[in-house]
């Protein structure tokens, strides 16, 4: 599978990533909460030329029930084109997809047919299990020693949640990434600054306190995850902690500039135990140390406690729950998926300490129901949740589901899953593009997005 | 005794050291990425130096093994086992040369940079790739017992310099190239696979030691 040339969606940095072409199809991974038929990696028609725009045009079923497909990547990205570690002859080929549930890892080939990509082979729990000592995979990203995979439970499910590497041309398991993990002990989203060979690592819990659901008594508590982790990339280190305070629980997804000379990131926490708010930290050197500053606070909305679900009802309040976070190329704008309330926020970051909210759209959300100009039953549930953005930073897209056991307790009813595009104005300011609404067919749940050749959250790069 | 005066061997040498130059895995890339990251002209010249005298360090090795074996193995022997040993490095490359545990990231020294020189070099077979020109030039004077007489080791300094210094040459060429006028862009289209070049020219030149013997 070695070429003669570079993979042409390779680019060396992100300034010319952002000039890329405009993706023609989308990558969603969607699971059935009943766990009883296959979850699948949907194919999703985004060309606005073409025919079947905003429907879904193919789907690879998964060989088992129950994964719950996560947050799955690509086998190369344009880190191949790394001087210290280059294989610049890769192709951006096959997705690397998690069952966060199962634990069982698939590789599927987008060629020759991109609209059929077929499973090529499937990684056992069994073997992820003997071989690296993790279970609970949830986040897949292509990198200098291969594909990087991280687990939120050890072999047993229980602490500690790590990473593993895979090899990125015969996808075995190579074993675990760590040599030294400190005190870290909680997983959740990982990512890296190349250019200043750091990792960064943030928290959620052990299986045992999500597979059923999220647990008020740990919660309140604040047992949940409140900490980054950064590490030495290279010689796998952990090097330092940042406790957010027993304020603060979830501190998820991780959004590091792509400019690979800056040292800051982007970093949600869904919640605050104090008022429910959610709060976005930047990241940032100070001292020579890591430093975090929250640089932005979403407050709860007021509701009526007949609105509320039960977890909710006694505080008459809708929290926003940010549960994902995406960044543009460019570093300018970070968008803000309130699952909560049902907001997609976006933000002008280009002065990482004082973001400005830029444009704002609101659909489904536990009370708001909000609804989408081609939607037919006009009240929407679920709310905005996982988020991707297109390289020129033209398209956002997003789906509505978080993760089977945790969408009844805030959407009792049930979540009927939808997939909807954002246009966003030159100066910032987005809208809905009303020709884009996939109306999920029922029995599946869209979770992740991947755009073809690549988006903001598949690639990271070593030049400027 | 001094050997023949035939320059073709030197021409090799030289001709190698351009070929490990060009490649971008050999270090010119990363000078231009480390000046890029400290803004600085100064950091694609300085990082010339630990890039040369890594390759160097590595070239030498092969050198100092031809020349140690010289001493205890016949010739012939020695130039079918090195042949083996190209090709058993070819295939080794072919299969695993992406698997290698990066070490050296972007905020590296320049102590660091001349290591990942060296490992990158060796682990690439460069000085190996040399052995069938090292073998004649290095053991000119044989039969062996009169090596420590002859010109074997300021003939292997002299190899060791001519390919580096043709390697640093073109090294400095491409790195101030990239740097000054040409966008990096080029590396999209203009990233030419050399593995594939280089796990041939192992290769070929493991074939030529085996059949020539």
């Amino acid at each position: 599978m070695a070429t003669w040339q570079p993979d042409p969606s390779f680019y060396p940095s992100p300034r010319m990533a952002a000039k890329a072409p405009s993706e023609g199809l989308a990558y969603v991974a969607a699971f059935d909460p009943e766990r009883k038929k296959p979850d699948a990696i949907a194919v999703v028609d985004v060309d606005p030329r073409s025919k079947t725009y905003s429907e879904i045009v193919g789907e690879v079923r998964m060989p088992n029930a129950g994964d719950e497909l996560h947050h799955f990547g690509w086998n190369a990205c344009s880190s191949c084109l790394c001087p210290n570690a280059p294989h610049p002859h890769m192709e951006r080929r096959y997705l690397v997809v998690p069952g966060l549930r199962s634990s069982r890892l698939h590789i599927i080939d987008t060629k020759p047919d991109a609209r059929q990509p077929k499973i090529v082979k499937v990684i056992e729990p069994e073997e992820i299990a003997e071989k690296a000592g993790y279970s609970r995979i949830h986040t897949i990203h292509c990198g200098p020693e291969g594909i990087y995979v991280n687990a939120l439970g050890n072999a047993q499910g229980k602490r500690p949640g790590g990473i593993f590497l895979l090899d990125p041309e015969s996808f075995e398991v190579l074993g675990k990434w760590e040599i030294d993990r400190g005190p870290q002990e909680l997983a959740y989203d990982f990512w890296w600054h190349l250019g200043h060979d750091t990792m960064v690592t943030s928290e959620w819990g052990t299986p045992d306190t999500f597979e059923d659901g999220l647990v008020p008594e740990v919660l309140l508590g604040s047992q949940y995850g409140r900490r980054l982790h950064f590490w030495d990339l290279h010689r796998r280190k952990h090097l330092q902690e940042i406790d957010f305070g027993k304020e603060y629980q979830l501190v998820f997804e991780l959004r590091p500039a792509h400019d690979p000379t800056k040292a800051y990131g982007f970093v949600g926490c869904v919640i605050s135990l104090a008022d429910l708010s959610s709060s976005i930290w930047t990241w940032y050197r100070e001292g020579g140390k890591w430093a975090v500053k929250k640089v932005i606070e979403i407050p709860a909305e007021p509701a009526d406690a007949d609105d509320l679900p039960p977890v909710l009802k006694g505080f008459k309040a809708v929290p926003p729950l940010v549960t994902d976070i995406d960044l543009s190329m460019d570093d300018r704008f970070l968008y803000v998926s309130c699952w909560g309330t049902g907001d997609m926020q976006q933000y002008d970051v280009s002065d990482p300490m004082k973001p400005k909210l830029t444009g704002k759209v609101r659909i489904g959300g536990i009370v708001a129901r909000a609804s989408h100009p081609k939607a037919r039953n006009g009240a929407l549930n679920g709310g905005p949740q996982m988020v991707e953005i297109s390289r020129d930073g033209k398209r956002v897209y997003f789906t509505n589901s978080l993760y089977g056991a945790i969408d009844p307790q805030f959407y009792p009813e049930g979540i009927d899953g939808w997939m909807v595009k954002l246009d966003v104005g030159d100066k910032g300011g987005i809208d809905f593009d009303k020709n884009f609404f996939v109306d999920w067919p029922k029995g599946h749940r869209p979770h992740q997005v991947r755009l073809q050749g690549g988006d903001c959250s598949s690639d990271s790069y070593c030049y400027p | 005794m001094s050997p023949d005066r035939d320059i073709s061997p030197w021409l090799v040498l030289a001709g190698l050291g351009a070929f490990h130059g060009l490649n971008p895995a050999m270090g010119w890339l990363f000078a231009v990425a480390l000046a890029l990251h400290r803004k600085s002209r100064r950091v694609v010249w300085l990082s010339l130096i630990p890039i040369a005298a890594g390759h160097a360090a590595s070239i030498a090795v092969a050198a100092a093994a031809v020349v140690a074996l010289g001493f205890v193995v016949d010739r012939r022997v020695l130039e079918a086992a090195a042949g083996i040993v190209l090709l058993a490095w070819a295939l080794y490359d072919a299969v695993y040369g992406h698997r290698h545990r990066v070490r050296v990231g972007m905020q590296t020294g320049m102590f660091g940079l001349g290591t990942w020189s060296f490992a990158m070099a060796s682990a690439h077979g460069a000085g190996l790739m040399l052995v069938p020109v090292l073998i004649p030039l290095c053991l000119a004077a044989s039969p062996a017992k009169n090596l420590m007489t002859a010109d074997s080791l300021p003939l292997s300094l002299a190899a060791v310099a001519v390919h580096t210094g043709a390697m640093l040459v073109v090294t400095a060429a491409m790195a101030a190239a990239v740097y000054e006028w040409i966008e990096l862009a080029v590396l999209r289209r203009g990233w030419i696979n050399f593995d594939r070049l280089w796990i041939a020219a192992l290769a070929a030149t493991g074939l030529f030691l085996l059949v020539r013997g």
